[in-house]
C-alpha cells in the first residue's frame, strides 16, 4: 500500500499539521515506505491471536469515585492567551 | 405513494457519578466555568487518566437492566477530532468492545401492543466542555466544567417506524436509568441528550432509505417536532424528483426551525485507535454477581406488581411506575392511606398539576406521602368529603399546617354526619324555595332526579361543602317525596 501527494494533504489536515508543497512528494515517499513495512508484517499468520490492546501485560486499575481535585482555575488559566469571566477564549467557532 | 418512516437513536446518557469518568474532578452542574476542569479534563501534558469505579458499575448496571450481555473486557480508544471543547484533540471512548452488548427495550404504545425495540450496544465516553458563542469580542468562550463527564451512548437498531414510538422509547429509557440510579434524568440540564437517524423508503420496500441524523435534541416533545418534521422534509424532497443526502441537521426547539450542520461528503475519519494510556478493564464476575445483587426493581417488573398487588389500571400502572420517585411516593401514600385507586387518583391528579405547575419533583413535594396519606384516610372515613379534600390539599400545599387532620380541626372542616342537623339545614333551604318546591312536587318522576340537584346544591352551599353528600341527597328525597 502507498500514499499519495493528495493522502499526505489529507492526513495532514485531519491532524492539523502545516506540510510545505515542496515536502509533500517526500513525505509521501516517506510513509509509504512505512505503509510497506506494515504490508510485510500483514503476511505473517495471526490467525487465532486476540488483538493486542495494550503492551504491557496488565490490567486497568479503577479509582473510587471521591473528588480529589479542588479548582485550580486560576493556575491552569495562567498559560492561556484569553480568559474573560472564567472561559477560555478561542476563536470564534460556529458551525 | 405510501411511506414508511424508519428511525434509530444514539442517545447519551450522563452518568450521576459524583466525578469524571478519567479525573477526580467534580460533575456537579452549574458551578462557576472552569472552576471542575483539572489537568486531566485539560489534556495537559504529563497527564494520566485512571477509570472511575462507579462510571463502570453504572454502565454495567444499564447493561443488566435491558437484558444485555457484559463485555468482560473493555478497551478504550481515542477518537480524534478538533474542536476547542475537546482540548485533548481527541474524545476517549469505545469502539470495537463496548461495555454493553445486545440488548432490548420494550416499549408500550397508546393501543395499549408492546414492541421489542433492540439496543445494537451501549458503550462508555467522556463528555466535551461547552462552546458559548455570545460575543466575546468575536471570540467564542470555552467551559470545560463538563469535559469528563461520563456518558454512556446507547445504539438502538432501527426498530422505530414513527414519532410516536420513538418517543415511547425515549421515556421508558428515562424510567429505565432514573429507577437504576445511574442518571438524574434532568433533561434540561442535558443529562439525556437524543440524535435520531431518520429515512423514509416506500412501504413494503426491504432497503432503507439514505438517512440523516438530526443532534441534540434535549426533550421528548422537541424529539417528536424534529422527527415529524423531518419525515415531511425527505417525502416532500423524493415525491419532487430529489434525493436525500446523508447529512447532519440541526433542529432548533425554540423556532421550530431545522437545518443541515454540515454535509458529511468528507465523512468523518476518526482515526479510532486504542487509546495508550489506559489499560484493559476487565469485569470479573464478583463485581457482576455484587451489581446483580444490587439492581432495584426494573420498571416493567415494578408495573406488573402495581396492576397485582393493587388493582390498579394498565394505565395508572404505567405512569406510576414510570419513574422511581413517583413510584416511592406512590408506595408510600398506600402504605400510610390503605387505598390504592384513591392515591393513585390523587398522585395523577391534585398532586401531579400541583407539582407540574409548580415545576417541582414529586421528591421535593411539600405535601409528603404520608400528608396525602392522612388525606385520603379521612375521605374513607368520611370525614371530610371530595371536595372538602381538594381545600385540605391546597392548606398542606401552601405549608400551614403538617397533617389533613391538623387542617380539618383548624379550619373547622369536619364533615356534618348528624341528621338533625342536616335536617334542620334542608328544612331552611325548602322554607326559602317554596317555588322550586311546588314545581318538584308536580312534576313527573323521571324529571325529579334532575330537579332535585338544585336542592343539594343549595345545601352544599348553605352548609359550606360540609354537609355529607349522600346523606344531604336521602333526607332531601324523603322530605319533598314525603
Amino acid at each position: 500500500m502507498a500514499i499519495d501527494a493528495s493522502g499526505v494533504k489529507k492526513v495532514a489536515k485531519l491532524a492539523r499539521l502545516s506540510i510545505d508543497d515542496d515536502a509533500v512528494e517526500v513525505t509521501a515517499a516517506t510513509i509509504s515506505s512505512i505503509l510497506e513495512l506494515v504490508d510485510s508484517m500483514q503476511a505473517v499468520d495471526t490467525l487465532g491471536v486476540e488483538p493486542l490492546a495494550h503492551p504491557l501485560d496488565a490490567i486497568q486499575r479503577l479509582r473510587p469515585d471521591q473528588v480529589t481535585e479542588e479548582n485550580q482555575r486560576e493556575q491552569l488559566q495562567g498559560c492561556a492567551p484569553a480568559v474573560e469571566e472564567g472561559l477560555f477564549l478561542v476563536p470564534r467557532v460556529i458551525e | 405513494m405510501q411511506w414508511e418512516t424508519v428511525i434509530g437513536l444514539e442517545i447519551h446518557v450522563q452518568l450521576a457519578t459524583k466525578t469524571k469518568i478519567f479525573s477526580g474532578a467534580s460533575t456537579a452542574f452549574g458551578a462557576a466555568p472552569n472552576t471542575q476542569a483539572c489537568a486531566v479534563d485539560l489534556g495537559l501534558p504529563g497527564i494520566l487518566p485512571v477509570v472511575n469505579e462507579e462510571a463502570i458499575n453504572m454502565a454495567i448496571k444499564f447493561g443488566l437492566g435491558i437484558d444485555a450481555d457484559i463485555n468482560k473486557v473493555n478497551v478504550f480508544e481515542r477518537k480524534n477530532y478538533f474542536y476547542p471543547d475537546l482540548p485533548k484533540g481527541y474524545q476517549t471512548t469505545q469502539l470495537e468492545k463496548p461495555i454493553v452488548g445486545a440488548g432490548h427495550v420494550d416499549i408500550t404504545l397508546a393501543d395499549g401492543s408492546t414492541k421489542s425495540i433492540r439496543i445494537h450496544h451501549a458503550h462508555l465516553e467522556e463528555d466535551a466542555g461547552k462552546s458559548l458563542h455570545e460575543d466575546f469580542h468575536g471570540m467564542s468562550g470555552i467551559d470545560l466544567n463538563r469535559a469528563g463527564t461520563p456518558l454512556i451512548e446507547i445504539v438502538t437498531e432501527p426498530d422505530l417506524r414513527n414519532a410516536e414510538e420513538a418517543v415511547a422509547f425515549a421515556k421508558k429509557l428515562h424510567s429505565i436509568v432514573t429507577t437504576l440510579g445511574i442518571c438524574d434524568g434532568d433533561m434540561s440540564q442535558g443529562s439525556m441528550r437524543f440524535d435520531v437517524n431518520v429515512s423514509v423508503r416506500p412501504k413494503g420496500q426491504q432497503e432503507f432509505g439514505t438517512r440523516t441524523e438530526t443532534k441534540n435534541l434535549n426533550s421528548f416533545k422537541f424529539m417528536e417536532a424534529a422527527i415529524l418534521k423531518e419525515v415531511e422534509r425527505q417525502i416532500d424532497l423524493i415525491e419532487d424528483g430529489g434525493t436525500v443526502i446523508q447529512e447532519t441537521r440541526l433542529y432548533n426547539g425554540d423556532t421550530g426551525e431545522a437545518r443541515s450542520m454540515r454535509s458529511k461528503e468528507e465523512a468523518n475519519d476518526y482515526r479510532y485507535f486504542p487509546c495508550p494510556d489506559l489499560l484493559p478493564v476487565i469485569i470479573d464476575d464478583s463485581r457482576l454477581e455484587k451489581l446483580k445483587t444490587e439492581m432495584p426493581e426494573m420498571p416493567d417488573a415494578k408495573k406488573a406488581r402495581f396492576i397485582a398487588d393493587f388493582g390498579l389500571s394498565d394505565y395508572d400502572a404505567e405512569i406510576l411506575s414510570a419513574d422511581q420517585g413517583t413510584a416511592n411516593y406512590f408506595e408510600a401514600t398506600v402504605h400510610a392511606s390503605d387505598d390504592a385507586k384513591l392515591s393513585a387518583n390523587w398522585i395523577m391528579g391534585e398532586l401531579s398539576r400541583s407539582l407540574n405547575q409548580n415545576s417541582i419533583a414529586i421528591s421535593a413535594s411539600p405535601v409528603t406521602a404520608d400528608m396525602l396519606g392522612g388525606l385520603i384516610k379521612r375521605i374513607k372515613d368520611n370525614t371530610i368529603s371530595g371536595k372538602i379534600a381538594k381545600e385540605v390539599f391546597e392548606v398542606l400545599w401552601q405549608g400551614e399546617c403538617s397533617t389533613a387532620d391538623a387542617v380539618i380541626e383548624k379550619k373547622g372542616l369536619k364533615q356534618v354526619t348528624d341528621t338533625g342537623a342536616i335536617e334542620a339545614m334542608i328544612d331552611d333551604v325548602l322554607a326559602n324555595n317554596t317555588q322550586q318546591v311546588e314545581n318538584y312536587r308536580v312534576a313527573e318522576e323521571d324529571k325529579r332526579g334532575k330537579m332535585i340537584g338544585f336542592f343539594v346544591g343549595q345545601c352544599m352551599k348553605a352548609s359550606k361543602g360540609k354537609a355529607n353528600p349522600g346523606m344531604v341527597n336521602q333526607i332531601l328525597k324523603q322530605k319533598l317525596d314525603g
